[in-house]
C-alpha cells in the first residue's frame, strides 16, 4: 500500500518531470537558437514555443509550490542552500521570458541580437544549472545532524554535478531539436534532424559516463534497487526509447521520436527517483542525516488537502494542455500575430 | 562591512514584490476590460472594438510577460531567503501557492497563449472565452496570493505543535478573518489601475488623432469602469477593510490612523505630521472627534486602542505606515474626483473639447499603481515586527545559512535587472502606444 508521503514523493516527481519535458524543449529551442543562421530561423524558433512556453513554465511554479506544501523542510533547506545558483537561474528565466516578448517589438539588428543572446543564454544557463542541482541532490549535500546545510556555492560545482549539468544540457538540446522537427519543414527540418542526431550521440556518451561515475560517487543509490522490478522496467524502457530515437528520425516519424525523448526524460528522472527513494535529499556527511519523505514532510492533513487539490487540478491542467497543443500543432508559420 | 541579513532580506523582498506588483494589476484590470471589448467585437461584429481588442491585447501581452518574468522570483524567495519561515509555516502556507499554480496561473498562461496566437486558429467564441479565462485565471491568482498573505495578517485554522504551525482546518485557514475583504479590495484596485491605464492611453490616442473612434469608445468604457471601481473602493471595500484591520490588528490601525493614545470617542484624523523619535508622536493634528470610534465599532463612544496601549517592541514602524496609508487614501479620493468629473463631462458631451482634462488623464496613468504600492506598504509594514501576526517575528524567519554578502549580491543583481527591464518596458509600451491601433476594418471587409 502506498502511503500519503510516498504519494507525494511520486507527485512531486511527476510535476518536476512534467516541467522537464515541457519547458525542457523550450530550453532546447533556446540553446539551438544560439546557432541559428538568419532572422527567419530565429523567428521560427521563438514562435514555435511562443504560445506555450508560459504555460510550460507554470509546471515549475506548481512544482515549487507543491514542494513547499508537501516537504517544506526540503524546500527551505535546498533553496536556501543553493542560494546563488537559484538566483542565477531566476535571473536567466527573467531574461528568457522578456526576450520572447521584447525582441520583435523593435526592428533593429542590434536590439534583436541582444535578445537573441538573452533568449539563448537564458535557456542554456537554467538547462545546465537544473542539472547541476540534480547532480548535487543525487550525490548528497552536506547536511549536519540537524539537517542544516553546511556547504558552499563552490562546493556545489563539483565534477560529478557538472557532468549531470552537461547531461541535462545535451538532453534538452536533443529534446528541443526533436520538437523543432515537428515545427519546421524542408531544409530547416533536415538541420534540426542533424542537431538531434548529434545530441543523441552526446546523450549516449554522457549518460554512460554519468552512470559509471554515479557508481563511484554515490554508490548508496544502487543499494537494494537492483532487485526492484520498477528499476528494471524503467531501465529497459529507457534503452528502448533511446534506441528508437535515431530510427524514428531516419524513417521520418518525428512525432514518435519526440515522444521517445519525452519518455527518455521520464525514465532518467524516474531512475534517479527510484534510487533516491525514500530519501529526498541525502546527506553526504552521514546518510542518517538525510532528509526523507517522513522527516521533511507536512502533516497528513495538509498532504490530504493537497492530494484532493491535485486530483481536481491535474485533470484540468492536462486537459487544457492537450487542447492547447492540438490548436497549435503543425508547422510554425510567421503571421502578423507572431513575435 | 557588517550588514544585517534580516534587513537585507526584507529589502530584497520589498524590492522584488514591489516591482513585480506593478504589472499584475495592469494585467488583471486590462484583462477584464478586454473581456467586454472582445465581447462587443465578437457579438456585434464591431470593427472598432476589434481593433481596440488587438491594440490593448498587445499591451496586455507585454505587461503580462514582465509580470510572469518577475513573478517566478516570488515562488522561490520564501525558500531562499526565508527558510526558517518556510519550515515554520510550510504546512499551511505552501498549499495556497501550489493552488495558485494549478488552479490559476496555469489557466491564465495557457489561455493567454491561445488569446494572443490563436485569433485565426480557433472560433470567435473560443477566442473570446480565452480572454475570459485569462481574466478569471489572473483573478484566481490574486485570490490564492491573498489567501497566503491574509493568513500572515490574521492567521487561523492552525495550532503550534512540534515547533511549527500545523494545519487543523483548511477552510478556516483559507477564509481567515481578513481574506475576503482584502481580496475584493485588491481586485477592485486592479480594475481602477486598468481603467486609468486605458483612459490615459485613450486620451493620448484622441489628442494625437490616432484611431479617434477607438479612443472615444475606450475612454467612455474606462471612465464608467473607473468611476464605479473608485467609488466601490471607498465604500464599502476600503471602509470594511479598515474596520477589519481595527478589529483584528488594532496596532496596525493605530499606526495607520495616527492614534497615539487609546481613547473613547477616538477622532478621525484629517491632517497630521507623524514623528518617531523614538516615541511615536503626531504634530499639527486636525481631527474629527468620535468618528474613528464610529467608523470601526459603529459607536462614537467605543474605545479604540492607540499605539501606547501596546508593548513598545510589538508596534509597527509608525511614520511609514501612517504616510503610506494616508497617501493611498488621498489618491483614492483623487480617483473618485477625476472620474466623477470625467463622467460629468461625458454626460454633458463636453469631454472631447476639454484637452486639459484629457492631459490630466494621461498624467494619471501611474497614480493607481502608486496607490496600490502604498496600500501594500501600509499592509506589510503595518504588520511588523511580525511576519505572521502574533505568531512568528520577521527577525526569526530569515534563512540562517545565507550570508549577508550573498543577499547583497542578489539585491544588486535583481536591482540592475529590474531597472533595465522596467526602463525597456516603458520604452516598448511607449512605442506601441505611439504607433496606435491598426485600423483593420478594410482588410476585414475584404475577407
Amino acid at each position: 500500500m502506498i502511503d500519503l508521503n510516498t504519494t507525494w514523493f511520486i507527485l512531486i516527481g511527476v510535476l518536476f518531470t512534467g516541467y522537464a519535458i515541457l519547458d525542457g524543449f523550450d530550453f532546447g529551442v533556446g540553446i539551438l537558437h544560439l546557432f541559428a543562421k538568419n532572422n527567419n530561423e530565429r523567428r521560427i524558433n521563438m514562435n514555435a514555443i511562443g504560445p506555450v512556453w508560459d504555460a510550460n513554465e507554470v509546471w515549475l511554479l506548481t512544482g515549487g509550490g507543491a514542494l513547499f506544501a508537501a516537504f517544506p523542510i526540503v524546500y527551505a533547506t535546498v533553496f536556501s542552500g543553493f542560494y546563488l545558483a537559484l538566483m542565477l537561474i531566476l535571473a536567466a528565466l527573467i531574461f528568457r521570458a522578456v526576450s520572447l516578448e521584447f525582441r520583435s517589438k523593435i526592428d533593429s539588428p542590434g536590439w534583436q541580437r541582444f535578445w537573441d543572446w538573452s533568449f539563448g543564454l537564458g535557456s542554456l544557463l537554467p538547462a545546465v544549472l537544473f542539472g547541476v542541482a540534480a547532480g548535487n541532490i543525487l550525490r548528497g549535500i552536506p547536511l549536519d545532524e540537524n539537517g542544516v546545510f553546511v556547504g558552499s556555492f563552490l562546493g556545489l560545482l563539483n565534477p560529478y554535478s557538472i557532468l549531470i549539468g552537461v547531461l541535462s544540457l545535451v538532453m534538452f538540446a536533443l529534446h528541443g531539436a526533436l520538437y523543432m522537427t515537428l515545427k519546421t519543414d524542408g531544409e530547416l527540418r533536415d538541420k534540426m534532424t542533424k542537431w538531434a542526431s548529434g545530441s543523441w550521440i552526446g546523450i549516449i556518451i554522457v549518460y554512460l559516463l554519468a552512470t559509471i561515475y554515479t557508481f563511484f560517487e554515490a554508490g548508496f543509490l544502487f543499494d537494494g534497487i537492483l532487485s526492484a522490478p520498477l528499476f528494471w522496467i524503467l531501465f529497459i524502457l529507457l534503452l528502448a526509447v533511446i534506441i528508437f530515437i535515431p530510427i524514428g528520425l531516419k524513417s521520418g516519424r518525428y512525432f514518435r521520436s519526440f515522444l521517445a525523448s519525452s519518455v527518455t526524460i521520464i525514465c532518467m528522472i524516474g531512475l534517479a527517483a527510484v534510487s533516491l527513494f525514500p530519501r529526498l535529499v541525502p546527506s553526504n556527511i552521514d546518510l542518517r542525516y538525510s532528509l526523507n519523505i517522513y522527516n521533511a514532510s507536512s502533516t497528513p492533513r495538509t498532504l490530504t488537502v493537497m492530494l484532493i487539490m491535485a486530483l481536481i487540478g491535474m485533470p484540468i491542467v492536462i486537459g487544457c494542455t492537450i487542447y492547447i497543443y492540438r490548436v497549435f500543432k503543425g508547422k510554425t508559420v510567421i503571421t502578423d500575430e507572431s513575435y | 562591512m557588517d550588514f544585517d541579513p534580516v534587513l537585507l532580506s526584507r529589502i530584497q523582498f520589498a524590492m522584488t514584490i514591489g516591482f513585480h506588483f506593478i504589472f499584475p494589476p495592469i494585467s488583471i484590470g486590462l484583462a477584464w476590460l478586454l473581456v467586454f471589448i472582445e465581447w462587443q467585437g465578437w457579438r456585434k461584429d464591431d470593427s472598432t472594438y476589434k481593433s481596440m481588442g488587438k491594440f490593448f491585447g498587445k499591451l496586455l501581452a507585454i505587461t503580462f510577460a514582465v509580470g510572469v518574468a518577475t513573478g517566478i522570483v516570488m515562488e522561490f524567495q520564501f525558500g531562499t531567503n526565508w527558510a526558517e519561515y518556510s519550515k515554520f509555516v510550510g504546512d499551511i502556507f505552501g498549499a495556497p501557492l501550489a493552488a495558485e499554480g494549478i488552479f490559476a496561473f496555469f489557466l491564465e498562461s495557457a489561455f493567454l497563449g491561445l488569446y494572443l496566437f490563436g485569433r485565426n486558429k480557433v472560433s470567435k467564441g473560443v477566442h473570446w472565452f480565452s480572454i475570459f479565462m485569462v481574466a478569471v485565471g489572473s483573478t484566481l491568482s490574486a485570490f490564492w496570493i491573498l489567501v497566503a498573505n491574509s493568513w500572515q495578517q490574521t492567521p487561523a485554522g492552525f495550532i503550534i505543535q512540534n515547533g511549527r504551525a500545523e494545519l487543523i482546518n483548511f477552510w478556516e485557514a483559507v477564509f481567515n478573518p481578513s481574506m475576503i475583504i482584502r481580496f475584493f479590495h485588491t481586485v477592485d484596485a486592479t480594475l481602477i489601475a486598468g481603467a486609468f491605464v486605458m483612459a490615459g492611453i485613450s486620451a493620448y490616442l484622441y489628442l494625437n488623432n490616432k484611431g479617434v473612434e477607438i479612443a472615444k469608445k475606450a475612454l467612455k468604457l474606462s471612465i464608467i469602469v473607473g468611476l464605479a471601481a473608485s467609488l466601490l473602493e471607498l465604500y464599502p471595500l476600503g471602509h470594511e477593510h479598515t474596520v477589519q484591520v481595527g478589529k483584528t490588528q488594532p496596532e496596525k490601525l493605530a499606526a495607520m490612523e495616527g492614534l497615539i493614545d487609546g481613547q473613547e470617542r477616538a477622532p478621525l484624523l484629517m491632517f497630521g505630521v507623524p514623528q518617531q523619535s523614538p516615541e511615536p508622536d503626531l504634530k499639527a493634528k486636525i481631527a474629527l472627534p468620535g468618528l474613528l470610534s464610529l467608523g470601526i465599532h459603529g459607536d462614537m463612544n467605543a474605545y479604540v486602542p492607540g499605539l501606547n496601549d501596546f508593548q513598545r517592541d510589538e508596534i509597527p514602524p509608525f511614520i511609514l505606515t501612517f504616510i503610506s496609508f494616508h497617501t493611498m487614501v488621498g489618491l483614492g479620493m483623487f480617483f473618485i474626483g477625476i472620474m466623477l468629473l470625467g463622467a460629468f463631462l461625458l454626460y454633458r458631451k463636453q469631454l472631447w473639447d476639454q484637452r486639459w482634462f484629457l492631459k490630466i488623464l494621461m498624467l494619471s496613468i501611474p497614480l493607481p499603481l502608486i496607490a496600490i504600492q502604498l496600500g501594500w506598504i501600509s499592509a506589510e509594514v503595518g504588520r511588523q515586527p511580525w511576519v505572521v501576526y502574533r505568531v512568528l517575528k520577521t527577525a526569526d524567519a530569515v534563512s540562517l545559512t545565507v550570508s549577508a554578502g550573498e543577499i547583497l549580491f542578489s539585491i544588486i543583481l535583481f536591482g540592475i535587472i529590474y531597472i533595465f527591464i522596467g526602463a525597456l518596458y516603458l520604452y516598448i509600451m511607449g512605442r506601441e502606444i505611439q504607433r496606435g491601433p491598426e485600423l483593420t476594418s478594410i482588410a476585414e471587409v475584404k475577407s
